[in-house]
């Protein structure tokens, strides 16, 4: 999922002090933000953007393309439901530690609606010189020029070191996906591996996965018919089986969702791995390199 | 968060799911004494874990006297790295056949799946590779919930049971399931007994840590991780720290680049000390951090490596600065730091600690792991 500065964002839970800090950095960079939903200050103003009462009431008024939500875990089921009753269909969830069954919940509505979701537990999205939607900080020259690599990240602290990496070797940022860290996301690593590949503006891919889960092993799949080529960097190759290291995705039961599996099955697909970020870029370039020779 | 055994049953019994009757004992007394009563019994290590059976942790006992001893055996062993300190008495049940249950959470259908199989008595892994055809799954949607019609309609044939049943059995799992905000519950095996009768043998119930929040009582029954004393102070002040076995000692923020710190650490032939991570509400608690990790006496040389997104880089080194007076490290500490605030937090580092950060993250790794050396 890429985000276009022409598409305008609503942001949930707006007067909060994350919602507040980060309405105002998008509105600065180039996002339309529109306003913000709390449902005790209907009708007022904040930042000088109207306050709605919901996400729903907000659609009868204004035409929103997108939602963020800044929003406290236990209130993320509700609120999500709100977005998506109102027909907005890109929602991106910030929050962490949601309960799980309510994020399922979440998907299924969202799916029936047509909606797609970025994360929980999401980075947000970056389209260099353009927009972004998040906190990730897109205003940071050293960390995002606009260029031609598109970058999948499940976490938003890694993504930004990969994205440094990549201006300090001179390449730029063509969009940047944080899909999120939590076990069940909205969009997975395969899911903006296809969206990058349709993406006119994205030459090359960087993959900064995790272990734990089948994400990587399945986007791998999808990369093996892919013409634009593909390298990865995969967390965890030092953590031990069985302990749960921050995200809740990246935990390893058994085989499964071990670093040698997945790196094993990311080379199948013909994707370069890499044995710390600050290889990705050579990588890339070597391959970009070798495409067009 | 992982439940024993004895704390997962009730569960099921409060849907409705019976179980063999029985009690928890303590030492080989309470087992003997509960075994007088039970008659023939199974002696049952209660461990946050799975193959109890074959690391030696379940016995048949036919005598009370026989249940003393397997209790007197089993408790105090140590099962995947947890000591057993009570075991579950139940009465011994006559099955008639074996069978696999289980609700989880599911990352590919982005929703609860039920997990059925009239080929019980082994691991679901097992299952799916022996008998694949005869492994239900059904995806459910979780805003509808159980629907038994479409149950029934997948459910793989056998003569051994009576499919209504199983039906009504594996909806009460999917409602133990919703009603506890489950990542994972699990019967296994769940038997049909001589005289027909459905019992629930054992039961595997995880936690989703993130309704622990919304689940106290619940939460309080569940077996917490196994914390060194580090950790649990840690968890007290707010940040996850886990204690590894090496000596270089990692500092950063957000769970993937201080995963990405340890895999750098070993690629260029360390050993990290620690996972400590100080992202997200955290990132003010530099101090805190900073003492926590230097704690650790095996420390001999510390990386930290900040990277800022949502969290400020120079409010992490701020703390770093407030912990540096009071730690005064010994060891050699190497920063290297990006992102949002990093123009402040690289000048504070050089002026007020007269170290120079480093720009590329691996040169400060290898820089850490040679000073080990």
């Amino acid at each position: 999922m890429i985000v276009r500065g022409t598409e305008t964002l609503l942001v949930q839970g707006i007067t909060g002090k994350q919602g507040t800090f980060w309405a105002d950095k998008m509105r600065d960079y180039g996002t339309r933000v529109i306003g913000g939903v709390n449902p005790k200050k209907a009708g007022t103003e904040h930042l000088g953007l109207p306050v709605w009462g919901s996400a729903v009431d907000a659609a009868k008024d204004v035409k929103v393309d997108a939602s963020v939500l800044f929003i406290p875990s236990l209130g993320v089921k509700t609120a999500a439901l709100d977005a998506i009753a109102a027909g907005i269909l890109k929602l991106v969830i910030m929050t962490e530690h949601v309960p799980v069954h309510d994020v399922m919940h979440v998907m299924a509505a969202a799916r029936e609606a047509g909606a797609k979701v970025i994360g929980p537990n999401t980075a947000g999205l970056v389209t260099p010189g353009e927009c972004f939607v998040g906190f990730m900080p897109a205003f940071n020259h050293r960390v995002f020029q606009t260029g031609n690599v598109g970058v999948i990240s499940r976490s938003g602290s890694l993504g930004t070191l990969v994205c440094l990496n990549l201006v300090q070797a001179g390449m730029g940022i063509s969009a940047f996906v944080g899909i999120g860290g939590d076990p069940i996301i909205g969009t997975t690593t395969r899911d903006a591996l296809e969206c990058l590949n349709q993406d006119d503006r994205t030459s090359a891919v960087a993959i900064v996965g995790e272990i734990g889960g089948s994400m990587e092993e399945a986007a791998a799949e999808y990369a093996a018919d892919m013409s634009k080529p593909v390298a990865a960097f995969i967390a965890g190759a030092a953590s031990p089986p069985g302990k749960k290291m921050g995200h809740a995705g990246a935990i390893v039961m058994g085989d499964s969702g071990s670093y040698d599996g997945k790196k094993a099955a990311l080379e199948a697909g013909g994707i370069t791995v890499v044995p710390t970020p600050s290889f990705l870029p050579t990588a890339l370039k070597q391959r970009l390199g070798s495409a067009a020779a | 968060m992982n439940f024993e055994e004895h704390a997962g049953k009730p569960l099921l019994r409060g849907v409705g799911l019976e179980t063999p009757t029985g009690g928890l004992a303590v030492d080989a007394v309470a087992a003997a004494h509960l075994a007088a009563e039970l008659g023939p019994c199974v002696v049952k290590a209660q461990v946050p874990t799975g193959k109890r059976g074959k690391a030696g942790g379940i016995a048949l006992a036919q005598t009370a006297e026989a249940a003393g001893a397997a209790a007197d055996r089993i408790i105090g062993m140590s099962i995947a790295g947890h000591p057993v300190e009570k075991v579950l008495v139940e009465a011994q049940v006559p099955i008639a056949r074996e069978l696999y249950a289980a609700v989880l959470n599911d990352s590919d259908s982005k929703g609860p799946l039920i997990l059925y199989s009239p080929e019980g008595g082994m691991d679901i892994e097992e299952i799916a590779v022996s008998h694949p055809d005869r492994l239900m799954r059904v995806a459910v949607d979780i805003r509808h919930g159980f629907d038994a019609a479409s149950v029934l309609d997948q459910l793989p044939v056998s003569d051994a049971v009576d499919d209504d049943a199983i039906v009504d059995a594996l909806g009460r799992l999917y409602q133990a399931y919703i009603d506890n905000d489950a990542e994972l519950l699990e019967i296994n095996p769940l038997v049909v007994t001589n005289d027909g009768k459905l019992l629930a043998l054992d039961c595997k119930f995880t936690l989703d840590d993130s309704a622990i929040k919304r689940r106290i009582e619940l939460a309080e029954r569940g077996t917490p991780d196994k914390l060194t004393s580090l950790e649990a102070e840690a968890k007290e002040i707010g940040f996850k720290y886990i204690e590894l076995d090496g000596n270089v000692g990692i500092l950063a923020n957000g769970a993937g680049l201080t995963m990405t710190s340890m895999d750098a650490v070993r690629h260029y032939g360390g050993t990290p000390a620690n996972f400590l991570e100080i992202g997200g509400e955290a990132y003010s608690l530099g101090k805190e951090a900073l003492e926590t990790v230097l704690a650790n006496p095996n420390v001999k040389s510390l990386l930290i490596n900040f990277c800022g997104a949502f969290a400020r880089t120079d409010v992490m080194v701020e703390g770093i600065l407030k912990g540096w007076e009071v730690v005064k490290p010994d060891v050699p500490v190497f920063f290297t730091i990006h992102g949002t605030g990093e123009e402040e937090a690289n000048a504070m580092v050089r002026d007020q600690l007269g170290i120079e950060p480093f720009d590329v993250m691996d040169d400060a790794v290898k820089a850490a792991v040679e000073a080990v050396q």
